[in-house]
C-alpha cells in the first residue's frame, strides 16, 4: 500500500473511468472503485496491485439510492483525498419523452445522484482544507439539442453546480474540475458511428484528465478541440439554433 | 466496446495485407459474443506474427484483455491475461528477480500469441519452448465453452493449442512459471568466426551457455561464407534488479526502395570488423540490449518499404544442418538477395505439441523484401530445405505452400483431424490456415 492516500472513483466500471483509475495507480495513489455489481472489477483490481504495488477496495455502490450517499462517504476509513466522478447515463432521448421514468432516471443519474453524493464529500474536504473533485460532465450540457436535451440539460446542471462548488470551496484549497468530453469511444457510444477525429480513447481522455488535475486546472474539453466547436455551437442565434438538426 | 472497424491489416512484414473487421475485447464474454457470428474469425494480439497468421475476415484483438491476475513473488507464478505483453511481464517481474523462462527476440508480443507459436529464444536448446513454462491456460471454443488444458488436463487441446496459431480457440489467460534470476544484466561473450565450419564448432564449444545465437553474414563467399558473430551469455550474480525499459527512437515511414540496399551491404561488415575486433571479447549488457536489440527501433519494419517483407525461417535436422545451410547460403550469396544479416541458432528437442516449430538442429531466419523475383528464389531454398528433412515456421511464414509445409510436420494429420472432430475448421481460419489447409 502506498502512502499518497486514497482516490474515490464513483461509477468505476465506466471506460474512461479504469483507466483514469490506471493512472491514479501509476502516480502511486491507492484507490476505492466504487460501481454496481463491482465484482466485475476483480481483474482490475488485482491488475493495479500487482503492477503498481497499490492497494485497491472494491466497493459495492448505487449512485440512485440517494439517500444512502452520506453514509456511504462516511463509511470509508480513511477518507479519500480526491473524487472522480465517471458516472452517467445518456438513455434514448426519443423513448425518454414518452416515459416519464426514463427521463427521471436519466436526470437522477446525472445530475441529482452526483448532488448527493458530492455534497458531503465537498463538506469534508471544505473542512479539512485539502482535497479534489473531479466530476466528469458533457460537452452535451453547453447548449440543449432535440438529440439528448434530457440528458443534456442534467449534464448543464451539472456543470453549474461544479463551478459553483469551486466557487465556494476555492477559499478552502480544494480543487474543482470539470471535465467536458466529446465523443469518447467507450461502452456508451458503441455502435454509433463517430467521427474519427472528434473521437477521443479512453486512455486518451484519463491521461488530459489526471494531468489536468495534478496541474490544479479548473475546466477540460477533450479533445480540445470541442472547446472551440462548443464555442461557435453556442454562439449561434437562437433563431437558427432551434431550426437546425445538430 | 463491441465494434469493429474495418482496417487495413497485415502482420510484422506488412506482407499479404488484407481489409477486415478488428474487434477490440475486454471480457470473455465479449469473445464469446463474436465467436458466435458466421464466417472466419482468428485471434490476434500484437500482430507480431510476420505473415498472415493472425489474419482473417475478422480478428479478435485481445491487447484490452490485459488484466494481471495473481503474482507470488515467492514461487514466481504469475497469472495474466493473454492480451498482456511481454514487456509488461518484465516490468512486474525483473525488479522481484523474476524473468521469462523463456522469451523471443521480441518483448512486444502477447502471452497468447507466445503461446500460440509456441516461441522459442535463445536458450531453446537448455529448456525448450514456451509452453514448457505454461502450467496452464483457459482456452474458449468457438462455441463459448471454456476449458482448462494443461499437460495433465485436456492435453489433446494443450498439445494442440501451443504452437496451434490460434487455431483451436482464443487463449483466455494462462499460469506461467517464472525463472528467478539475480541481476538484470547478462554476462555476454562474442566470438567471431570466419567460416560456416568455424561458426558450428563455436556453437558445440558454447553449448554449456544457456543462451546463445548467431548472426550470419549473408553476403559472405567463397572461404568466408557462413563467416558470423556467435553471442552467447548468461545473467549476472550482482544483485542489481533496477530494471527499467528503454524507450526507443520510431521510423516515421516507408524507407526508399535504394536506401535498404545501401544499408545491408555495409551493416554487416560494419558490426564484424569496427565493433568487434577480438575473437572472443566479453561485454556486460543489458535485459534490453542482449535479448531484443531489434525493439530498440520501433516499426523497423518500415525499412523494407511499402511492398513489405517476408521473413524466411527453416529449422533443418542437425545431421544434415552443415550440408543444408551451406548450400542455402550458397544459393542465398549468388542471388544477392537477402538481409545482411540472419539468425542461426542451435535448437534442442522438440516438444510434444503437434504444430511447434523447434526440432534438434539448426535454424536460420533472414528477411527478403518483397519483390517480383523473390518468390523463384524462395521455391530453390525450398527444395533443398525439403530434401534435408527440415520445416518452416508458421510465426513467420506468408507464403510457403503446401505441399512443402506439410512434408515437416509428421502430426499435421492429427492436428486436422482434430479440428474436424470438434468442428474448430468451421470458423476458426485464418488467412494462413486457408492456405495450408490446417
Ligand atoms: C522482431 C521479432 C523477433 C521475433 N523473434 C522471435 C523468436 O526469437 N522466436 C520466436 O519463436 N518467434 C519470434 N518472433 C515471432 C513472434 O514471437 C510470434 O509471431 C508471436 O506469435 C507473435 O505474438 P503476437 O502477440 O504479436 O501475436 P499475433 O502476431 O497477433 O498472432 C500470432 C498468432 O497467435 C495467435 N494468437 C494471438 N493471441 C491469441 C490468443 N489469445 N488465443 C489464441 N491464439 C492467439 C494468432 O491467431 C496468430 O495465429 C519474432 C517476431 C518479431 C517481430
Ligand atoms: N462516451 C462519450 O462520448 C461521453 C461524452 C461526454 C461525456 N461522457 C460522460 O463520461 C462519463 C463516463 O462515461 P463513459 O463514456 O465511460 O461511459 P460508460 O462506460 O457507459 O460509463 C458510465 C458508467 O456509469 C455507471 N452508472 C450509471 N448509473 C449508475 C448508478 N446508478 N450507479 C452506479 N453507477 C452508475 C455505469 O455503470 P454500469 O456499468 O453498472 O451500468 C457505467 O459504468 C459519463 O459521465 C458520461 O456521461 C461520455
Amino acid at each position: 500500500m502506498s502512502d499518497k492516500g486514497f482516490v474515490l472513483i464513483l461509477g468505476a466500471k465506466s471506460d474512461m473511468a479504469q483507466s483514469i483509475a490506471r493512472e491514479y495507480a501509476g502516480l502511486g495513489f491507492n484507490l476505492y472503485l466504487a460501481a454496481r455489481n463491482v465484482a466485475d472489477l476483480e481483474s482490475l483490481q488485482s491488475d493495479l496491485q500487482i503492477r503498481h504495488q497499490v492497494e485497491v477496495r472494491l466497493l459495492e455502490w448505487d449512485a440512485l439510492k440517494l439517500e444512502e450517499q452520506s453514509n456511504f462517504y462516511q463509511g470509508l476509513a480513511p477518507a479519500p483525498v480526491g473524487v472522480v466522478t465517471a458516472l452517467g447515463f445518456l438513455g434514448d432521448q426519443t423513448q425518454a419523452q414518452q416515459d416519464a421514468a426514463l427521463a427521471q432516471k436519466i436526470l437522477q443519474s446525472n445530475f441529482n445522484a452526483l448532488v448527493a453524493v458530492l455534497e458531503p464529500i465537498a463538506a469534508d474536504f471544505e473542512q479539512k482544507q485539502s482535497g479534489f473533485i473531479v466530476g466528469i460532465s458533457s460537452v452535451a450540457g453547453d447548449r440543449g439539442r432535440k438529440a439528448n436535451y434530457i440528458y443534456g440539460s442534467a449534464k448543464a446542471g451539472f456543470s453549474a453546480y461544479l463551478s459553483g462548488l469551486r466557487n465556494r470551496l476555492a477559499e478552502a484549497d480544494v480543487q474543482v474540475l470539470t471535465v467536458k468530453p466529446g465523443f469518447v469511444a467507450t461502452k456508451m457510444t458503441a455502435g454509433m458511428d463517430l467521427p474519427e477525429k472528434l473521437t477521443a480513447q479512453p486512455e486518451q481522455v484519463a491521461k488530459m484528465v489526471v494531468k489536468a488535475q495534478q496541474k490544479g486546472r479548473n475546466v477540460i474539453y477533450v479533445k480540445p478541440i470541442w472547446w472551440l466547436v462548443m464555442l461557435i455551437i453556442r454562439h449561434i442565434p437562437e433563431v437558427i439554433f432551434k431550426k437546425m438538426s445538430i | 466496446m463491441m465494434s469493429c472497424p474495418q482496417k487495413n491489416l497485415a502482420g510484422w512484414g506488412r506482407f499479404p495485407r488484407s481489409t477486415s473487421k478488428a474487434c477490440s475485447v475486454q471480457s470473455a464474454q465479449e469473445i464469446a459474443g463474436f465467436l458466435d457470428e458466421e464466417g472466419d474469425v482468428i485471434a490476434y494480439g500484437n500482430g507480431r506474427s510476420y505473415g498472415d497468421s493472425a489474419i482473417a475476415d475478422k480478428q479478435i484483438v485481445t491487447r484490452k484483455l490485459n488484466h494481471f491476475l495473481q503474482f507470488d513473488k515467492e514461487s514466481g507464478i504469475l497469472r495474466a491475461q493473454s492480451g498482456i505483453l511481454l514487456s509488461e511481464i518484465l516490468q512486474v517481474a525483473v525488479p522481484h528477480g523474476w524473468f521469462l523462462a523463456v522469451t523471443p527476440g521480441t518483448k512486444l508480443i502477447t502471452v497468447g500469441g507466445a503461446i500460440a507459436s509456441d516461441v522459442h529464444g535463445k536458450n531453446h536448446h537448455h529448456f525448450g519452448s514456451f509452453s514448457q513454462s505454461v502450467l496452464d491456460l483457459k482456452l474458449m471454443l468457438p462455441n463459448g465453452e471454456i476449458i482448462d488444458c494443461s499437460e495433465n488436463e485436456n492435453r489433446d487441446w494443450f498439445h494442440s493449442t501451443c504452437g496451434g496459431q490460434g487455431l483451436t480457440g482464443v487463449i483466455l489467460e494462462a499460469r506461467l512459471q517464472l525463472k528467478p534470476i539475480k541481476s538484470q544484466n547478462i554476462e555476454q561473450t562474442t566470438i567471431k568466426s570466419a567460416s560456416l565450419q568455424e561458426t558450428f564448432a563455436a556453437f558445440e564449444d558454447y553449448q554449456a551457455s544457456p543462451y546463445s545465437v548467431a548472426w550470419i553474414d549473408c553476403l559472405a563467399k567463397g572461404k568466408n561464407l557462413g563467416r558470423s558473430l556467435l553471442m552467447v551469455g548468461d545473467f549476472a550474480t550482482d544483485g542489481d534488479l533496477d530494471y527499467r525499459s528503454p524507450r526507443g527512437p520510431a521510423i516515421p515511414f516507408n524507407f526508399p526502395k535504394f536506401a535498404l540496399n545501401r544499408l545491408t551491404l555495409s551493416a554487416f561488415n560494419w558490426l564484424y570488423y569496427h565493433k568487434v575486433r577480438k575473437k572472443i571479447s566479453q561485454q556486460m549488457v543489458s535485459i534490453d540490449q542482449f535479448f531484443y536489440p531489434l525493439d530498440a527501433l520501433s516499426n523497423w519494419n518500415r525499412i523494407y518499404g511499402k511492398d513489405g517483407f517476408v521473413q524466411y525461417q527453416f529449422i533443418l535436422p542437425k545431421e544434415h544442418s552443415y550440408q543444408g545451410l551451406q548450400e542455402i547460403l550458397q544459393i542465398i550469396a549468388a542471388s544477392g538477395k537477402g538481409s545482411f544479416l540472419a539468425v542461426l541458432k542451435l535448437y534442442g528437442k522438440h516438444n510434444a505439441n503437434w504444430l511447434s516449430f523447434p526440432m534438434e538442429g539448426y535454424s536460420l531466419a533472414l528477411d527478403f523484401k518483397v519483390e517480383p523475383s523473390l518468390w523463384g528464389l524462395l521455391e530453390r531454398l525450398d527444395e533443398v530445405v525439403v530434401k534435408c528433412g527440415g520445416r518452416f515456421y508458421l510465426a513467420k511464414d506468408a507464403r510457403v505452400p503446401k505441399a512443402v509445409f506439410e512434408q515437416g510436420y509428421p502430426q499435421i494429420e492429427q492436428f486436422r483431424a482434430f479440428r474436424r472432430q470438434h468442428g474448430l475448421d468451421k470458423t476458426l481460419n485464418s488467412r494462413q490456415s486457408v492456405r495450408l489447409g490446417l
